[in-house]
């Protein structure tokens, strides 16, 4: 087990706490840098959907993992994105600002959302985004103007900066940086007031307002945020798949992100990343084992919900803390050999709230 | 010498019901102020209507001379009105340091998109408010815990975390709400060792809710005791335990 000497403030600000982190998460980056060349198309491919997966749910995980505030109409802020860029794109606006302006039309849209939760909360607030995604999937269906409606839209060739993103590869690399730069930002926010505020927020409204917290503002900032980041993933979602319809935004696919964030784990960076990485590379695994399956069972339709829901069922039983927590566990165990005791991560049973105050 | 804050004539009502009914007192710079009273006597409800968790139906707050009851309980928190709660509120799920840097909130003066970048200023103002919190962590001998889960810790220290949350706030005025419930014998010595110290090394004014009369006469300047609330007597710990009105409502009078 490693102990860090402290001397310095400076150090629990920092993004690498110490070297063993800076050597690894540098490893990382070459693997990450170097896999387009070991791997086929189709699995680079897989890895361009994590990453768009993997910047939605750091998207969702700011509302729910870190304020604390429930949506099921997630998939209705990706439409924004992903129909605005389609809409610039076919404009000529170039790729930098039109991504931008996604971002900005969907941080919009998460205001408005925003603002009748400063006044439900949980299973309301859930029905109130759930409205929204409804809207936004109708909404999307009848502006066929704009949207193409019921039939779809194309998307023309991408080019960034004068490159043409025109192979895997290259879109590898784009929506690789975007995540790079998302992941930054929210580490940033994560140890910075901002984020301090979030937190408290989800943990206790009563005693945050007391510390000085502006909750209205915090919860449209968090809204806004979260709803921008996911408007800049469905921008690269409708640049990866070329095409979108109305059907890719459904309130199942609301329901989608937010398993990823329970398999990932719920409020952690990593937890993000993980869920959005299982999700695809299960996907594939099912299509993969379909082949090799007795066709009574390959050839069932419903095969992949069922196996969704029979995973989310066994996350919620055995692993509640996700994937993260399974390796926050596995790496203790390591760390800790051979003192590891199996009690360790349980919480023991939180003391009586003000309930008076709610 | 002005007072500190004022409750005049403060009233609230849940449906039939007078929480506080016509409440005045007044807090004076520098001093330990308790409130006392039976449960369900409206002590808590008096910091409710100080923070602006509840509005009062009549009378007001003034805080430093200017009314504070119209004000959202974060605007009061921002005049440097810091409290703690009866059953603790922390933030759960985040380290005591987290927590206590929480406290610093309202003194930030950087938006989201400058924590977005983490700008230098965003660095800096960091530095400053984790120097600030680690005053109070020196203060209360909170060291060992510093980096530890809240949700992990033992209810003691936790009460500890909270007046230390409600100090890093470097408030001008701290309600205690029931300090010392839930502490053993030797932990609530040290809270009143604490509270002593907020008021004069510090110079923090203090009100406080509390049961253990012990402490209660131990720290404070003056006494206020309610029941069904409404004023019973006001004055110095001893002058109001001695007090008709306060020996009845607390054991019930002759005629009982």
């Amino acid at each position: 087990m490693r102990f860090l000497f402290k001397t310095d403030y400076q150090q629990d600000i920092r993004l690498f706490k110490h070297g063993g982190q800076a050597f690894w998460y540098s490893a990382l980056a070459v693997a990450l840098l170097a896999a387009p060349w070991l791997l086929s198309d189709y699995w680079i491919s897989q890895l361009v959907f994590i990453w768009i997966y993997s910047i939605v749910s750091l998207g969702l995980m700011i509302l729910v993992g870190f304020t604390g505030q429930v949506s099921i109409g997630h998939a209705a802020f990706l439409a924004m994105g992903a129909y605005t860029e389609a809409y610039l794109h076919a404009h000529g606006w170039p790729f930098v600002l039109s991504l931008g302006f996604s971002a900005l039309v969907a941080g919009v849209t998460g205001i408005i959302v925003g603002l009748p939760a400063l006044r439900v909360k949980g299973m309301y607030l859930a029905i109130a985004t759930m409205a929204f995604g409804f809207i936004v999937e109708e909404g999307v269906a009848r502006a066929e103007h704009i949207t193409g409606g019921n039939a779809g839209k194309m998307l023309g060739a991408l080019e960034v900066f004068g490159i043409p993103i025109d192979s895997e590869l290259r879109m590898y690399f784009l929506t690789l940086i975007v995540l790079a730069l998302v992941v930054l930002g929210v580490m940033n926010l994560m140890r910075s007031p901002t984020g301090r505020a979030f937190v408290a927020i989800r943990d206790s409204e009563i005693s945050a307002q007391s510390m000085g917290i502006n909750l209205a503002r915090y919860k449209t900032t968090a809204f806004a945020l979260s709803a921008a980041i996911t408007g800049l993933a469905g921008a690269l979602y409708a640049h990866k798949l070329r095409f979108i319809s109305p059907e890719q935004f459904t309130f199942l696919q609301s329901i989608e992100l937010l398993i990823i964030l329970v398999v990932g784990g719920v409020g952690s960076i990593y937890g993000a990343i993980f869920g959005a990485a299982f999700w695809i590379v299960v996907q594939q695994l099912i299509v993969l084992a379909k082949d090799w399956l007795p066709p009574g069972i390959g050839q069932q339709t419903g095969l992949q919900p069922t196996i969704f829901g029979l995973i989310l069922v066994a996350f919620v039983l055995f692993e509640p803390m996700g994937l993260y927590g399974r390796w926050l566990k596995i790496r203790t165990f390591f760390q800790l050999f051979p003192f590891y005791r199996k009690g360790l991560f349980r919480r023991q049973k939180s003391y009586m709230k003000s309930e008076r105050l709610k | 010498m002005t007072p500190l804050l004022t409750a005049n004539t403060l009233s609230v009502q849940f449906g039939g019901l007078k929480a506080v009914n016509n409440v005045s007192f007044e807090v004076w710079p520098n001093e330990v102020f308790s409130l006392i009273g039976p449960n369900g006597a409206g002590k808590t409800t008096i910091f409710n209507l100080i923070s602006g968790l509840y509005r009062p139906t009549a009378g007001f707050v003034t805080f430093e001379g200017e009314k504070i009851s119209h004000l959202a309980p974060y605007e009061i928190a921002r005049l440097g009105i810091a409290r703690t709660f009866q059953n603790i509120e922390l933030f759960e799920h985040a380290t005591v340091l987290q927590n206590l840097l929480v406290g610093r909130h309202c003194h930030r003066h950087t938006g989201w998109w400058q924590d977005l970048l983490f700008t230098p200023m965003v660095r800096r103002t960091e530095l400053q408010f984790r120097r600030t919190v680690e005053e109070v962590i020196e203060f209360l001998d909170l060291q060992h815990y510093r980096d530890q889960m809240v949700a992990g810790l033992p209810y003691g220290v936790r009460k500890v975390v909270e007046l230390g949350r409600a100090l890093a706030m470097r408030p001008k005025l701290l309600l205690l709400d029931e300090p010392s419930s839930g502490l053993n014998v030797e932990e609530t010595e040290d809270m009143g060792f604490w509270i002593e110290d907020i008021k004069h090394d510090l110079g923090i004014t203090v009100i406080m809710v509390e049961h253990d009369m012990s402490l209660v006469s131990r720290v404070s300047d003056r006494v206020f005791a309610l029941n069904q609330g409404e004023e019973l007597a006001t004055g110095t710990a001893i002058e109001v335990q001695s007090h008709p009105a306060v020996v009845e409502a607390y054991l019930g009078g002759a005629d009982d």
